[in-house]
């Protein structure tokens, strides 16, 4: 079986989705943690469109965009654990979500990388996407498991980063947006996906994650004041 | 209700994407128009794209499905074995779908900035922005007829439809694409000798003065 490689950077969500994907998959692969100050040859050569992390390498070909990455993994692997279903419709469904995952989710980051009114105006951004989340993505869960019913799937995967990932920003950022009581179709979801089966020993800790946030914010804080003056 | 129906608006690139897919694999459809520029949604609209409101939207059977790129590839997987879209292999599969995300992210909003403002610094920028899009695009076609290869695929389909907003943009910009990309016309001349294609986009210039310059009054974009 030709090699599995993957450029990717701790402790990156994005990093993460395909992580997880490969290990549902029981997939061996060579990871290459990168250094995106100093992008290597191997990252230009292999996501020129972009140059951005993650990038899978199979035999020699890259795949960039992790949810491009995602469905080339369940397409070539198809035997273990698929991370779609089966029927159209279902596909259809889920690659709605994963798109609207795709466009909706970066208002969450914009909380952690900003303060004052900025981040008040990606805290409601946010608070919007999450009601629509509840309500029609969430919604149609109840008590019963994941997207992909009782085993986890990609839309599970595009959106697994809102757990733990999000609760480390919305410590290290002082805002609290996702509130149990106003969405605990999600919070239950999470709670769930956190403890599945590969995922709970998968997931970044969440000290690690609390403490590079933190740092990174710091960074970014000092980076904008100092680009004020 | 038809077995197959499609929500639309004769001058979105979108709808058009959804049009064409529907016409290679010779479905049949009933076409619903939403008048967009009237401001009022149909109830049927509400109904069936209650998240995002907007077209098009695919109704199979009474199940909704929304987002032109997830409605071609469920056109594609619902209608199997006619006209496929995408290659067999995971690897061809996995570019087809890199390139028309591409588009998705770049080509609409890059002509926006063309088309809603003034001349001036936005407009400028997304004039370049577009040809640089629209060039490493050209790229990826390199010397194959289609990017799908011998005929007409996945990328074929999401980017044709934006020709039909080139004319605008160009009058709106005051430059042209076919002097900066001409191997893309080229390939836009190959795709409308398709019927799928030739009868899914509709007159650039019918863009230019009932949809473009309307939006722009609209919206105070002037």
């Amino acid at each position: 079986m030709a090699d599995v490689k993957l450029l990717g950077t701790w402790p990156s969500p994005f990093s993460y989705r395909v992580i997880l994907a490969l290990k549902l998959k029981g997939i061996d692969y060579e990871y290459i943690e990168q250094d995106l100050s100093n992008k290597s040859p191997l990252l230009l050569q292999s996501n020129p469109v972009y140059k951005k992390i993650p990038v899978l390498i199979h035999g020699g070909n890259p795949i960039s965009e992790s949810m491009t990455i995602l469905q080339y993994i369940d397409e070539s692997w198809p035997e273990t654990h698929p991370l779609l279903p089966a029927d159209p419709y279902g596909r259809a469904v889920a690659r709605f979500w994963i798109k609207f995952a795709e466009e909706k989710l970066s208002s969450a980051s914009m909380i952690f990388r900003t303060s004052g009114e900025e981040q008040g105006k990606a805290v409601r951004e946010t608070v919007e996407v999450m009601e629509i989340l509840e309500e029609h993505a969430f919604g149609s869960l109840k008590e019963k498991g994941f997207f992909g019913g009782e085993k986890v799937n990609m839309v599970d995967l595009a959106y697994g980063v809102m757990g733990r990932w999000f609760d480390a920003i919305e410590e290290c950022s002082g805002v609290k947006v996702i509130d149990p009581l106003k969405f605990p179709l999600f919070c239950g979801w999470a709670e769930r996906f956190n403890e599945a089966p590969v995922i709970r020993d998968n997931l970044p800790g969440r000290k690690e994650l609390v403490d590079f946030y933190k740092r990174r914010r710091e960074m970014m804080l000092a980076a904008a004041a100092a680009a004020s003056n | 209700m038809a077995e197959v129906v499609l929500l639309d608006f004769w001058g979105s690139p979108f709808g058009m994407r959804a049009r064409i897919a529907l016409a290679e694999k010779g479905v049949k459809y009933e076409y619903k128009e939403e008048h967009l520029l009237t401001g009022k949604k149909t109830p049927l609209l509400l109904e069936t794209n209650p998240v995002h409101k907007k077209i098009p939207v695919l109704i199979h059977n009474g199940k909704p499905i929304s987002e032109s790129l997830v409605i071609v590839q469920y056109i594609e997987d619902a209608w199997s074995d006619t006209a496929p879209l995408l290659p067999a292999d995971p690897y061809g599969r996995s570019q087809a779908r890199f390139w028309a995300d591409f588009v998705d992210k770049k080509i609409y909003d890059q002509g926006k900035k063309i088309w809603a403002n003034k001349a001036g610094e936005v407009q400028e920028a997304g004039k370049k922005e577009l040809i640089e899009s629209l060039k490493l695009l050209e790229g990826e076609l390199g010397e194959k007829p289609f990017f799908g290869g011998e005929t007409i695929g996945y990328v074929d389909v999401a980017l044709v439809p934006f020709y039909t907003w080139f004319y605008s943009f160009e009058t709106i910009g005051n430059f042209s694409i076919q002097a900066e990309c001409p191997k893309l016309i080229e390939w836009v001349k190959r795709c409308l000798e398709r019927e799928s294609v030739s009868k899914s986009l509709v007159d650039p210039e019918k863009v230019y003065v009932d949809l473009i310059l309307v939006l722009k009054k609209m919206y105070g974009y002037e």
